[in-house]
């Protein structure tokens, strides 16, 4: 593993202009892209500072020549009447929920990605085909029966083979652990499994000459390699279950106890969804530890130049 | 392998042993104590005896509405050691389903649609109301309600909330400014429109747009229109299909909607064009009403909650509401309203206890006296409604002359009430042929 | 009721023994598997390895599909055989053949055009200055739940009479350039279309991220080497970069076509399926779990999976190809 060298020690004084020039136009490019990516949000959360009447009045850009400011809305989301001080429960049931999710899929990706990869065994691309077939089957076909497989367990001609699963209180949290799990395996083992395909078959068989076994090189070369990819799919399965409302909704329930935030934020649109203009405040609230968690993991990224380096 | 892996990896698989044998009464959070037996508890003494127990309730009603229900019951909930779990879901209509047949049904549900209950009643998932919660609900409803939530000659479910759909809200001071008076008949309300839009004002908006539930405003409309038309009978063949919804009753409302929505001297004030009913949010079309762009708005009685804050609803104040006058004189005062019915999927005799208490007068006036609410109980002590518009709307439904009707989409199979309805209104208003959208909608009726 | 400690101590704690019972018994598998009997290594090797992930996509997927595609034989309450009835009715109702177009609409265009914007992005801020700050840009959409961007974006489409005040972007753009607003989401196809920038949007930042990475694991020497040799920039991206990150474009393309046919939130929460932009995956719900016809909504579950055949084929392909290569 060597260090990257820097690109500018090695150029020439005219291939440094040339790319300065061709630098210039990308960069105007990017720009512009980052711009019209950024603007809708904007909006919004120049939108979540603004009176509810003048929200519904005026564009989010008359803020700027006629500015109104407040923080009602923001007031609302985080200390409305019934959730005074309870937005922090939400906060912590959202982790408690999302964590676990996403190591569990990671994890369990990442092994069945391996063994899809570089293990001898019979029907393994079937398999493989199947899992990433099962991306298609729709959440809410599968609701229904995992959430008898829950609450009823299994039977089988009238025998109980598994029992109901009858959680209270803070074990509750398993049932939305497992779901999401499930949900999150098939891409998961389909991401993963292509970078760890592409590893250079060399270094299995270096290790296999050192004597290591599967548990070995699985630990010692290839989560090392992988990290990357594992950080990616980590920081992505975060956010589908961060932001999920469908399967937190059927399987921890809208209490306090175990829903997350996105059931609460839902809630305060209101019986009849007129309190829509606290949607604006409350996306950025809950937009905040996704793009944390973004910002933190972000130098993981950067680790791939030195995956590739061994690779090549 | 290295010993100080292996013995980190012991110590991590044996912790979480050692805290679960010792921590699972902790983590699965014991409740807390009753309370005390105190003279304020004397009403509710019936009850007592089911300390510690949990009854669970699902419903659509959410947020601020939802925490007036809590407080509603909450001393009954202290008082009788029963605790209420309450939740409210916006995917009510849909996750009721899938919670029933995943086998992880609650103990109680508000239904706002008497079709949805009807259904898990003929699937045999709802129970049927014991004999003591029929009674109550026998002397505090009409039959005309408890005919809605009847499957079968059984009752399932007793009323809660209730609300009136067929309310025109208007400002009380524009009326005054231009010497308009409210009308009582058909006629005085078109001569109205017709001198509003000589006057220079729009006379009526509206809008229709409710995310997945978008249309239902205008299906009101045609609800309103073919109740005062043709009367109640008629209009019960029509919600239970025994006339095809392309009929020429059902046209001859329809055209008459169309002699409002879609025409353009009359819409939309305030937001444009008469297709912009179809993106306007029902929330939002009744707003230029303040400003005095548009003249009126029918929509149902919940529409008090959505005025801007610091908005007078009374009968003096910046707008209030009438009963959309009859059409023909023989079918009466006809009304349009909806309301929530309780069902029950459990029979412990903890949620017989709630499933009693939520169908008394004490229960009904205890919620009406936080506000914003009204029911059709007949002994609901209407000095208790403090916003004029509640108070207009429990007096309708009790008026001796109102026919009181359920809104019919709620009624119809959920594919056509919550579908096809919906969708081809908001076609219809979109430019689509009167024929074509009542020939859509009846195509889409399921068969048997 | 405050925010109590006490209170919020038990999740937490469950959080952790769940997370480090977890993986102890992944570490100890690891450590097991090589210890074995010999005989038959292959295969309970392979068991230990697949075997939880299996077990779990069995019960949760593969058995729902199973019952979904049974249920599609079945009547509206899954009592009664009705056979084909339901292929029947969803091919012939000139409204679900307008789901099946739409549905068509947003593969053909949501999965190239947002691997596209994302491949484009990726390559321009790769190693400039601001290149953090850049893709934390285009990643912000994908913090935003499906439903949290329809809301943002009905403001960008909505629309105000021409004579007040707009509110919505996109009409004021139209009006500062002296046109008059528009009522965008009620024209098809146009609707459809604008539906699908939502996504496009929403997804780019997934592709810029996952195609970033595999940018990066391209040998820094090999650019070098092309740098001194003054290839243009067209030409590394042409013959260097893209078939570099070849196999991860497929991925990418494949998962958001996976995305796009499960799209859901957005068409409900912008359209609610009016003005006809309804998607299978929408029509779907509304058939299954709000009119109560769980039969005609399994037929359109059945028609997705049938769907994602053509995917599997590729997928297949690269497969062989990739085994060919290594």
């Amino acid at each position: 593993m060597s260090a990257p060298t820097s690109p500018a020690a090695t150029e020439s004084s005219a291939a440094r202009v040339r790319r300065r020039l061709s630098g210039r136009a990308a960069s105007i490019a990017a720009i512009v892209i980052a711009v019209v990516w950024t603007l809708p949000t904007f909006g919004l959360f120049v939108s979540s500072f603004r009176p509810e009447q003048e929200i519904k009045t005026t564009g989010w850009w008359t803020f700027f020549t006629d500015p109104s400011l407040t923080l009602a809305n923001y007031r609302d989301v985080l200390f409305g009447t019934a959730s005074q001080g309870q937005l922090a429960s939400y906060f912590v049931n959202s982790f408690v929920i999302t964590l676990p999710s996403t190591v569990f899929v990671v994890a369990l990706a990442a092994l069945a990605a391996y063994a899809l990869a570089w293990m001898n065994f019979p029907g393994r691309d079937w398999i493989f085909l199947g899992v990433f077939a099962l991306q298609i089957v729709p959440l809410q076909m599968s609701l229904v029966p995992l959430l008898s497989f829950f609450s009823e367990g299994v039977s089988i001609g009238g025998v109980q083979v598994l029992p109901a699963w009858e959680l209270e209180g803070a074990f509750q949290f398993t049932t939305v652990w497992v779901a999401h799990t499930i949900f999150g395996l098939p891409l998961g083992v389909f991401l993963l499994h292509n970078f760890i395909a592409q590893l250079p078959r060399s270094l299995f068989e270096a290790a296999r000459v050192d004597g290591a076994g599967h548990g070995v090189i699985f630990r010692r070369v290839v989560t090392p390699l992988i990290v990357p990819a594992l950080m990616s799919l980590a920081i992505f399965q975060f956010l589908w279950v961060w932001n999920d409302l469908l399967v937190a909704l059927i399987f921890a329930g809208g209490g306090v106890e175990t829903a997350p935030l996105t059931v609460r934020l839902a809630e305060m649109a209101g019986t009849r969804g007129n309190e829509w203009q606290r949607l604006t405040a409350g996306a950025f609230v809950s937009m905040i530890v996704p793009l944390l968690v973004f910002f933190s993991l972000q130098r993981y990224f950067v680790r791939g130049l030195l995956a590739g380096s061994v690779k090549g | 392998m290295t010993t100080p892996a292996r013995r980190r990896a012991t110590i991590a698989a044996s912790l979480p042993l050692l805290l679960l044998a010792g921590g699972c009464s902790y983590l699965s959070g014991e409740s807390q104590g009753a309370d005390p037996q105190s003279a304020d508890c004397d009403a509710y003494e019936q009850w007592q005896g089911h300390d510690g127990t949990t009854v669970s309730i699902y419903a659509s009603i959410r947020d601020q509405e939802a925490e007036l229900l809590e407080e509603s019951w909450s001393e009954f909930s202290s008082c009788t050691g029963i605790d209420i779990a309450y939740e409210g879901s916006g995917e009510f209509e849909a996750q009721i389903q899938v919670k029933v047949d995943g086998g992880n049904a609650p103990d109680l549900a508000f239904f706002p649609q008497p079709g949805l209950l009807a259904r898990f009643a003929q699937s045999g998932d709802a129970i049927a109301l014991p004999e003591s919660v029929r009674a109550n609900a026998e002397s505090g409803w009409s039959e005309d309600w408890l005919n809605y939530a009847t499957v079968d000659g059984e009752l399932y479910g007793t009323p809660l909330g209730a609300n009136v759909k067929s309310f025109v809200w208007y400002s009380p001071g524009l009326f005054s400014d231009n010497g308009y008076a409210t009308p009582t008949t058909w006629d005085e309300l078109i001569e109205i429109s017709d001198a509003m839009v000589e006057d220079g004002i729009k006379p009526w908006c509206a809008g229709i747009e409710s995310g997945d539930a978008t249309g239902w405003p205008a299906t009101d409309w045609v609800e309103n229109i073919m109740l005062r038309e043709h009367g109640p009978e008629v209009y019960d063949q029509w919600v239970d299909h025994e006339i095809p919804f392309d009929d020429p009753a059902v046209a001859e409302a329809l055209d008459r909607v169309d002699s409002i929505l879609r025409n353009p001297d009359y819409v939309n004030g305030g937001h444009g064009e008469v297709q912009s009913i179809a993106t306007t949010s029902f929330q939002d079309a009744g707003t230029p009403i303040l400003d005095r762009q548009c003249g009126m708005y029918l929509m149902g009685s919940f529409y008090a909650a959505q005025w801007p804050e610091g908005t007078t609803v009374a009968e003096d104040g910046d707008v209030y509401a009438f009963n959309l006058p009859p059409i023909q004189e023989e079918h009466g005062t006809p009304v349009l309203g909806g309301g929530e019915f309780i069902g029950a999927f459990a029979d412990r005799p903890e949620v017989v206890a709630v499933q009693e208490y939520l169908s008394t007068v004490e229960y009904a006036n205890s919620r009406a006296s936080l506000g914003s609410w009204f029911s059709a109980h007949r002994d609901l002590d209407l000095d208790l409604l403090e916003a004029p518009t509640d108070r207009l709307g429990a007096e309708t439904l009790r008026d001796s002359e109102a026919v009181f009707r359920f809104d019919g989409s709620d009624m119809m199979p959920a594919s056509v009430g919550a579908g096809t309805f919906w969708r081809g209104m908001t076609n219809w208003i979109n430019g689509d042929e009167t024929e074509e959208t009542l020939a859509y909608i009846e195509e889409s009726w399921p068969s048997s | 009721m405050g925010f109590s400690l006490l209170e919020e101590l038990p999740k937490i704690l469950w959080l952790v023994i769940g997370v480090a019972g977890f993986a102890a018994v992944i570490g100890l598998l690891l450590l097991l598997v090589d210890r074995g009997p010999k005989t038959r290594r292959d295969w309970w090797q392979a068991v230990c390895f697949l075997g939880p992930a299996l077990l779990l996509l069995l019960l949760g997927l593969v058995y729902p599909a199973i019952r979904t595609t049974a249920l599609s034989f079945f009547d509206r309450s899954g009592d009664s055989l009705v056979g084909l009835d339901n292929y029947v009715w969803m091919f012939t109702q000139p409204e679900i053949l307008t789901v099946l177009r739409n549905t068509l609409l947003w593969v053909l265009f949501a999965p190239f055009l947002a691997t596209a914007t994302g491949l484009l992005y990726a390559i321009l801020v790769d190693r400039s200055r601001f290149e953090s700050v850049a893709k934390s840009l285009m990643f912000m959409p994908m913090a935003i739940s499906f439903v949290g961007a329809s809301i943002i974006w009905r403001f960008v489409y909505a629309v105000r009479p021409a004579e007040s005040d707009q509110i919505g972007l996109l009409n004021q753009i139209v009006v500062w350039f002296g046109g008059e607003p528009q009522q965008w989401l009620l024209n098809q196809p146009l609707n459809t279309l604008l539906l699908i920038v939502v996504l496009i949007w929403v997804q780019a930042g997934f592709a810029m991220v996952v195609l970033s990475a595999a940018i990066k694991a391209i040998p820094a020497e090999i650019i070098e080497a092309a740098r001194l040799d003054g290839t243009t920039p067209w030409q590394l991206f042409r013959h260097i970069t893209l078939p570099s990150v070849w196999p991860t474009v497929t991925v990418v393309l494949i998962t958001i076509s996976v995305q796009t046919l499960k799209v859901f939130d957005i068409v409900r929460t912008m359209t609610g399926g009016q003005f006809d932009t309804s998607v299978i995956a929408n029509e779907m719900y509304n058939q299954a779990f709000r009119y109560g016809e769980l039969g005609q909504g399994s037929a359109l579950a059945v028609f997705l999976f049938v769907l994602v055949i053509p995917l599997v084929l590729v997928q297949m392909r690269t497969n062989r190809r990739a085994r060919e290569q290594r």
